[in-house]
């Protein structure tokens, strides 16, 4: 018993002195695990506050963006051309959203919309393989200009090991929340968007268009998409597998509130370096693999202490 | 004109409270328990009972569980796949502990098995709602999926992970395993089924029902007409978690015939949820219809181009149903939100006025 305490609350602190450079090096990798969690979390928190969709084909999207990609190179187009077609591909994608699902779904319950961002799910998996074809592929870093390799940084009398890549992921997330943030709050099309999750019928009768608005957030869900599905598919493949990692991003939706940018990337920071955290110290004592749960865990641990999320509105109900 | 229920009288209380109030629903009831328990073992091909009948029976029992908790509560739960497994890992077991036990005993034990683990995570019900509850019913479908492959004592520390089912007899027929026959295996399926929802039906018309509901359409008022909102909420959680944990253990001891971890993952919860919400929330009829449509569409899909002469490999046909399927759950969705089960109500209603339209 006393060992099975000691193991649980004092052995991984030791560890965690005794080897700092070891510690510092899975803090890192929590980070950027979690800056990309956020970034898929990013495109669903930017949905919902505008259209109240739960959009649970953010993950998909980032996939089917990353296929449109690289297949569109394979097809001999040069990467910056693919890359130009794909941001066309996913206007076309916003468009055809508005006008098919949520156009005739408008005002009916939260979940029905979300029923039907899984028909959309479904249909963007089969559309995507029926292209592309179902093998994982390669992502295109080097025609992108994407850095390789890796620093060695000596720290804590040990190495961090830390991939450009990553470190590229870390700027561009922090750039594009700058730029989303700053979209909201400060541009005529933010206050819109803002205006238009306040209330849609107020929104109308102000003379905001509620189509356009929808169209607008869906292209910059998309663009998010497309910068996830980069940044994932340069550390792994880009394969329909990214799409249980979206799933990830719910738990950090959870800790950052539903409806708040900066939230997004908090929570993805929290949810990565814990999950990392524990996985590597704690994971040991129950067989390993606690990574696929235990952000969930710590969602509902959180949950239950603030249901609203670390910056999420104040959920409140009238009778 | 089929509909038309002019002069049935009801003389008594009871007669007024039936099931099947109308004659002409009787009749069809009869037809269909007829056709089902008669007609099929005698007709149909054991292709068509094993590989669309007990599916669509298994999947319907479970999608009447999550709409006892989704349709009728009003809580959203992602957790289904790992209630689910819940049932039949805790059948298997008992099958090792208890092997001279009554297989369909042991198939209804395990829902208790099932309804305690779903109860424990139905506790933070009362303190989120809506999506954030979603996604805390997806933590325990993950910790479970996680539990069936690293649990070794669970499948009995089986090299492969997987856990296989023993033959067992009931009257001297093999009931489960490899020898058992599709028909006897139907039988079974559809007498539990049958009878689980005969008893949903009779649960949601009754006290415990309208208490669900009425937290599901305002849980503030239900509260303030004296119903105590944590019971009814981890009682749905429990009896939605038993049907589904009745459903896991037939899906494993008299469909699949072994299972691992896999058959109970996260899209196992998805493809359950897809069958409530296209086939009508708070609608027993309406899991039926879902079932058979979710579980039939890929299988007709996969059918067609044979049909039609056409022959396309069957990766491009796998591919091309996904897109289809998807297209359709959208279709459905903007026709009619509320389901199929009330596509059938409305034709309902159009039989009883015919030939006048309203």
């Amino acid at each position: 018993m006393t060992h099975l305490l000691y193991s649980i609350f004092v052995d991984p602190f030791v560890q965690m002195g005794a080897a700092p450079d070891l510690l510092a090096q899975t803090l890192w990798e929590g980070l950027v695990s979690g800056v990309l969690y956020a970034l898929i979390a990013l495109g669903f928190v930017l949905i919902f506050k505008a259209s109240g969709v739960f959009n649970f084909a953010q993950g998909i999207m980032v996939v089917f963006s990353a296929l449109t990609l690289v297949g569109l190179n394979e097809h001999g187009v040069p990467a910056y051309l693919a890359l130009a077609l794909t941001v066309v591909v996913m206007l076309v994608l916003a468009f055809a959203v508005e006008r098919v699902i949520l156009r005739p779904l408008v005002n009916q319950p939260d979940i029905i919309l979300f029923m039907a961002t899984f028909g959309l799910t479904y249909f963007l998996i089969g559309l995507g393989e029926l292209i592309f074809g179902g093998d994982p592929k390669v992502m295109i870093s080097d025609q992108l200009r994407l850095p390789g390799g890796s620093y060695r940084i000596p720290m804590l009398g040990g190495y961090v090991q830390m991939q450009k890549i990553d470190i590229a992921a870390t700027v561009i997330a922090s750039l594009m929340v700058a730029a989303l943030a700053i979209m909201f709050n400060r541009t005529r099309i933010g206050r819109a968007l803002r205006a238009v999750a306040d209330s849609h019928k107020a929104a109308l009768s102000v003379g905001i268009s509620l189509e356009q608005i929808w169209v607008i957030v869906w292209f910059a869900a998309g663009i998010v998409a497309i910068a996830t599905g980069i940044m994932w598919g340069a550390r792994s493949n880009v394969s329909f597998a990214l799409e249980i990692i979206a799933l990830k991003a719910l738990p950090v939706l959870i800790l950052g509130g539903f409806t708040s940018i900066p939230g997004a990337i908090i929570g993805g920071i929290i949810i990565g370096v814990g999950e990392k955290i524990g996985e590597f110290y704690w994971g040991p004592l129950l067989g390993s693999g606690i990574e696929s749960w235990l952000a969930y865990v710590i969602a509902l641990v959180f949950l239950l202490f603030r249901p609203q999320g670390l910056f999420g509105e104040r959920i409140i109900e009238r009778l | 004109m089929l509909y038309r229920e002019v002069g049935q009288y009801k003389t008594s209380y009871g007669a007024d409270q039936a099931l099947f109030p109308i004659l002409q629903d009787r009749i069809g009831i009869a037809v269909i328990l007829l056709l089902a328990f008669v007609g099929v073992p005698l007709t149909a091909s054991s292709f068509t009972i094993d590989s669309i009948l007990i599916p669509v029976l298994v999947l319907s029992l479970a999608a009447t569980g999550l709409n006892l908790l989704t349709g009728y509560t009003g809580l959203l739960s992602l957790g289904t796949g790992g209630f689910m497994g819940v049932g039949a890992f805790a059948c298997y077991k008992l099958t090792t502990f208890f092997p001279n036990v009554n297989i369909i005993v042991l198939i209804l034990c395990s829902g208790f098995f099932a309804a305690a683990i779903g109860t424990v995570f139905g506790l933070p019900s009362l303190r989120i709602k809506g999506f954030y509850l979603a996604v805390a019913t997806l933590a325990a479908q993950f910790f479970l999926s996680w539990c069936f492959i690293r649990v070794a004592w669970l499948y009995n520390y089986n090299v492969s992970a997987s856990i296989e089912v023993p033959t067992k007899t009931l009257f001297g027929l093999a009931v489960t395993g490899p020898t058992a026959s599709p028909v006897t295996r139907y039988l079974i399926v559809l007498s539990i089924v049958a009878l689980l929802t005969l008893m949903a039906a009779n649960l949601v018309r009754g006290r415990i029902g309208r208490t669900w509901m009425a937290v599901r359409d305002m849980d503030l008022a239900a509260e303030l007409i004296g119903i105590r909102l944590y019971q009814t909420k981890l009682l749905a959680f429990a009896v939605s978690s038993f049907y589904c944990g009745v459903a896991g253990a037939m899906m494993v001891f008299l469909w699949l015939g072994n299972a691992e971890s896999e058959s109970f993952n996260i899209n196992q919860s998805f493809l359950i949820l897809f069958m409530v919400i296209i086939g009508g929330l708070g609608s027993l009829l309406g899991s039926f219809l879902g079932a058979a449509l979710i579980w039939g569409l890929p299988i007709v899909l996969r059918a067609a181009p044979a049909f039609f002469g056409v022959s396309i490999r069957s990766a491009t046909a796998e591919q091309a149903s996904f897109v289809i399927v998807g297209a359709l759950i959208i279709f459905f969705l903007i026709v009619e939100p509320r389901g199929l089960a009330r596509l059938w109500q409305i034709g309902k209603q159009k039989l009883r006025v015919w030939p006048f339209p309203y």
